[in-house]
C-alpha cells in the first residue's frame, strides 16, 4: 500500500525522525493558515500525489510570502500533474503539503527495503541525493554504501555510525545523521514498511539532517495489524474499477490494451496476458478470480473487464485443478445470459470436467469461441482481432 | 527415484481440521499420500478421517514419526507453525498459507536457513512425486510419473504445464511449486540442484515470473553445472512495473526484475526458453528426443553391453543411470574440472534412460518410433 509524503512525514515524526515543519491543506486558505502556524519567511508548496517527480512536473514551488502561498497553492490544487510515473492523462491534485523553507547545505540519499536474495533487510545511502537510486546503482554504483540488517538483533549502531562516516559527515551533523537512520530503520520496521525512502535527505547549514521528501510503502499482507495505516488509504489515487474489483475478492490490475482477460491463478493470468500479446493483440487487464472461482465471481469478473471502453474481445483462461470447468462454465454462461456481452468471447477451460464444460458451452446457444489448448486459445484471439 | 517426497513421507498436516486442510487431506489421502498426523491445538485426542489429531507437532513427531509438515493455517499464524515444525524435528515443511506478513519470512527464513530442515513455499501449491505421494493443493491426475522435474512460482501455470507434458506422454518425477512470495523458504537454485542430482530427473521445466533475480541465479546454476536439458518460460513479459501481479513476489522494481532481463540470462545459460506458455511441453519433447537421437550413436555399445544383463531395456537404462549419476554428483563437489567429466558420465547415461522411455511410450506416440527404429537398427 502507497501513501501520501505528508502522511508518512507525521508516522516518521512519530518515530523521531527529523522532518521538516508542515501539514497538509486542502484549500488555498487552509495553506495560509497553515504557514502562519510554521511561521518564518520561506514555505515549499507541495503537490501530494502517489507518483514521483512531482518537482519536474511543476507540482513543487517556493513561496516568499504569504500571499505567494495563497497564489501557488490556488495553481497547484486541481491541476492535472503529469510526470513520468503518472502516464500521459496525469494525476489530478487534491491536496498540498505546506512546509518550512530549510536551508539545504547538502542533498544525500537514504533507503530501506528487502533483499530479497538475501531475505534480509537492506539500508542504502549515498550522497548523489535528488537522483534515483537506480541511476546511481546503474552510473557509480561504488556512490552506494550498504548495510544489510540481521532480523535476529535489528539495525545496531555500529551499523548507523558506519553509514553516516560513508556520508562523509562530521561533528553536528553526524551525530544527527546517526540519530536519523536508527530512528527511521525503527519507524521502518514497526509499520511493517516494505520501503522508506528518503530522497533527498538534506543536512543543513545549522547542522539538522533531515527528510525532505519522504515515501513509504507497506506490506499488504501485514495490514491486518496496522488499522492505523489502512486508514490513510486514499481512494482518489486509486484506480475505481480496481477498487470495485477488491469489492468481489477480485486481483484486478487495469492496463491499456484491448483484450480483456479472466484467468485463476497469477502466474497464468501473468501468462494469459503474455498470450494475448503474443497472438497480436494488448492486454487489457490483469485479473485473477483466484483458486474458486464460480458464478458470483465470473459475474462480477465480466462486468468489470466490460466497464472498461478499450476492451474488443476477452479471453477467459480456467484451469480447473479443484474448481470443477462445468461449473466454471454455467457461471460463464449464466453470466453472459444477464450481461448480455457484445463483444468476442474466447474461452478455454482445462482440466477437471473439461469435456462437460466445452459441451455445456457449445450447446449454450451463445456466440463462445471454445479453444481447446492455450495455443488453440491464442489463434483465435489472433483471428478474432483480424 | 524423485526429489522431496515419496512413499517413505510421513505427513503430518498441521491446521488439519481447518477449511482448506481439512479439504486437501481428504484429496492427500485419496491420492495414497502417508498421512499420520493432524495438528490442531486444543484438539489434541481426536481424529479426523481416521488421522489422529495432537497439538503439537512434536507430539505428532513422536507418536507418529511424521518427517514432513505441510501448512494450512492462516497467515496470521504461520510463521509460528513453520518454526514449530523446524523445531519439532521435520525436516520437510510445505506452506501453501499465502499472505504471510514479510517481516515475518524474514525472522523464519533467516532462524531457519542453518537447521537441517527444507522449507517450500509459503504461498505455493505443493510438492509431488506421481504415484507416490502429493502434499498440497495440486490436481493429483494431471500428472503422471515419469522423468522430468518440473519448478515453478506459480499454481495454474504448473498445471498448466504438467498437462502439456502428460498429453505428450512424458511424465514427472516431481513436480515442485517455489511460491510466489518475496522471501520463500527453497529457491530454483535449490530445487534445481536437487534435480540435477537426482538421476531420475532427465529433464527441468523451469517456470519463473517477474520479480526478483531468482531466476538469473538458477540460469547461472544451471549454465556451470546442469546437463540435462531445461525448458524455462518466465510469466508478465506484459506486466506494467511497478505493479504487484498478484503475487507478493510478482513486481518489476526500479527497473529490475523484468521478464526480459530473466530470459536473456536463462537463454545464455543455454536453458530453453520459450516465448509461450503454451510451448513448454512440446519444447521438453523435442529436448528429449533430441537427447536421445544422440544417444542412439553415442552409447550403443553401452547399452548393447547393458541389455545382456538384463532382460528389459527400461531397467538396464536405469540401472546403468543410477550407479554413474551418483558417481557424477558425487564429483561435482570436488572441483569444477571433475564436475564436468562427471556430468559427461552422466549425460551419457542419462541417454540411456532416455532410450528406455522411447520405449515405452513408443506406442504412444509415432513421432518417437525413428529414434526407436535407429536404435534397434544399430
Amino acid at each position: 500500500m502507497k501513501i501520501h509524503e505528508y502522511q508518512a512525514k507525521e508516522i516518521l515524526r512519530k518515530y523521531n525522525v527529523a522532518v521538516p515543519n508542515g501539514k497538509v491543506a486542502f484549500s488555498s486558505d487552509e495553506a495560509v493558515e497553515v504557514a502562519k502556524g510554521i511561521g518564518g519567511e520561506l514555505w515549499v508548496v507541495k503537490a501530494q500525489i502517489h507518483a514521483g517527480g512531482r518537482g519536474k512536473g511543476g507540482g513543487v514551488k517556493v513561496a516568499k510570502s504569504l500571499d505567494e502561498v495563497r497564489e501557488l497553492s490556488g495553481e497547484i490544487l486541481g491541476m492535472r500533474l503529469i510526470t513520468h510515473q503518472t502516464g500521459p492523462e496525469g494525476r489530478l491534485v487534491k491536496r498540498l503539503l505546506i512546509e518550512q523553507g530549510v536551508n539545504i547545505e547538502k542533498e544525500l540519499y537514504v533507503g530501506i527495503t528487502l533483499d530479497r536474495a538475501q531475505s534480509k533487510n537492506v539500508i542504502m545511502v549515498s550522497t548523489e541525493g535528488g537522483m534515483e537510486i537506480e541511476k546511481i546503482a546503474a552510473e557509480s554504483p561504488e556512490k552506494i554504501i550498504k548495510e544489510t540488517i540481521d532480523p535476529e538483533v535489528g539495525m545496531q549502531a555500529y551499523q548507523a555510525r558506519k553509514l553516516a562516516f560513508g556520508l562523509g559527515l562530521k561533528d553536528l551533523q553526524y551525530k544527527n545523521a546517526v540519530k536519523f537512520l536508527s530512528a527511521l530503520y525503527q519507524a521502518y520496521e514497526a509499520t511493517d514498511a516494505s520501503l522508506a525512502e528518503i530522497n533527498p535527505l538534506v543536512v543543513t547549514k545549522e547542522g539538522d539532517v533531515m527528510a525532505l521528501d519522504a515515501k513509504m510503502n507497506f506490506d499488504d499482507n501485514a495490514l491486518f495489524r496496522h488499522p492505523e495505516i489502512v486508514e490513510l488509504r486514499d481512494l482518489d489515487e486509486e484506480e475505481p474499477l480496481e477498487i470495485e474489483a477488491t469489492k468481489h475478492n477480485l486481483n484486478y490490475i487495469k492496463l491499456d490494451g484491448n483484450v480483456g482477460c479472466m484467468v485463476n491463478g497469477a502466474g497464468l493470468a501473468m501468462g494469459t496476458m503474455d498470450i494475448i500479446k503474443l497472438a497480436g493483440g494488448e492486454p487489457a487487464n490483469f485479473l485473477d478470480v483466484g483458486g474458486t472461482a464460480n458464478k458470483e465471481t465470473v459475474a462480477s469478473g465480466f462486468k468489470i473487464i466490460l466497464s472498461d471502453p478499450n476492451v474488443k474481445a476477452i479471453l477467459i483462461n480456467i484451469f480447473g485443478g479443484i474448481v470443477r470447468c462445468d461449473r466454471v462454465a454455467q457461471g460463464v454462461i449464466d453470466a453472459v445470459n444477464e450481461i448480455k456481452v457484445g463483444i468476442p468471447i474466447i474461452i478455454r477451460l482445462e482440466g477437471t470436467n473439461a469435456k462437460e464444460a466445452g459441451e455445456l458451452l457449445q450447446n449454450s446457444g451463445l456466440n463462445f469461441e471454445v479453444a481447446g489448448s492455450l495455443k488453440d486459445a491464442a489463434e483465435k484471439v489472433t483471428s478474432v482481432l483480424n | 527415484m524423485s526429489i522431496l517426497v515419496d512413499k517413505k513421507t510421513r505427513l503430518v498436516v498441521q491446521g488439519i481440521t481447518g477449511g482448506e486442510g481439512s479439504f486437501h487431506t481428504k484429496q492427500m489421502i485419496a491420492y495414497g499420500t502417508k498421512v499420520v498426523a493432524g495438528v490442531t491445538p486444543g484438539k489434541g485426542g481426536q481424529n479426523f478421517e481416521g488421522v489422529p489429531i495432537y497439538n503439537t507437532v512434536a507430539d505428532a513427531v513422536k507418536e507418529q514419526k511424521a518427517n514432513t509438515s505441510v501448512i494450512f493455517v492462516p497467515p496470521s499464524f504461520a510463521a509460528d507453525a513453520i518454526l514449530e515444525a523446524a523445531n519439532a524435528g521435520i525436516k520437510l515443511i510445505v506452506c501453501i498459507t499465502e499472505g504471510i506478513p514479510v517481516k515475518d519470512m524474514v525472522k523464519v527464513f533467516n532462524s531457519i536457513k542453518n537447521k537441517d530442515v527444507r522449507l517450500i513455499g509459503p504461498n505455493c501449491p505443493g510438492v509431488i512425486s506421481p504415484g507416490k505421494a502429493k502434499i498440497g493443493i495440486m490436481p493429483g491426475f494431471i500428472h503422471k510419473k515419469g522423468n522430468v522435474g518440473v519448478v515453478s512460482r506459480s499454481g495454474t501455470l504448473t498445471y498448466e504445464a504438467v498437462k502439456q507434458l502428460s498429453d505428450l506422454n512424458i511424465g514427472q518425477s516431481t513436480g515442485v511449486g517455489i511460491g510466489g512470495d518475496p522471501i520463500v523458504g527453497s529457491q530454483f537454485i535449490d530445487i534445481i540442484k536437487l534435480f540435477n542430482e537426482d538421476p531420475d530427473t532427465l529433464g527441468i521445466v523451469m517456470i519463473g515470473e517477474i520479480g526478483g533475480s531468482a531466476e538469473e541465479e538458477a540460469a547461472a546454476y544451471i549454465k556451470k553445472y546442469v546437463k540435462k536439458p531445461v525448458v524455462g518460460f518466465i510469466a508478465g513479459r506484459t506486466a506494467p512495473a511497478g505493479r504487484r501481479m498478484g503475487h507478493a513476489g510478482a513486481i518489476i522494481s526500479g527497473g529490475k526484475g523484468t521478464a526480459k532481463e530473466k530470459m536473456e540470462a536463462m537463454k545464455k545459460a543455454g536453458i530453453k526458453v520459450v516465448d509461450s506458455p503454451a510451448e513448454i511441453g512440446i519444447t521438453m519433447q523435442k529436448a528429449l528426443l533430441n537427447l536421445n537421437g544422440k544417444s542412439t550413436t553415442t552409447t550403443v555399445q553401452k547399452a548393447k553391453g547393458a541389455a545382456a544383463n538384463k532382460k528389459t531395456g527400461v531397467k538396464t537404462g536405469k540401472a546403468t543411470t543410477n550407479s554413474s549419476s551418483k558417481k557424477g554428483a558425487a564429483a561435482t563437489k570436488k572441483s569444477s574440472l571433475t564436475a564436468n567429466k562427471a556430468a559427461g558420465t552422466a549425460k551419457k547415461s542419462t541417454k540411456l534412460v532416455k532410450k528406455a522411455i522411447v520405449v515405452k511410450s513408443a506406442s504412444a506416440g509415432t513421432a518417437k518410433k525413428p529414434a526407436l527404429v535407429k536404435s534397434k537398427k544399430k
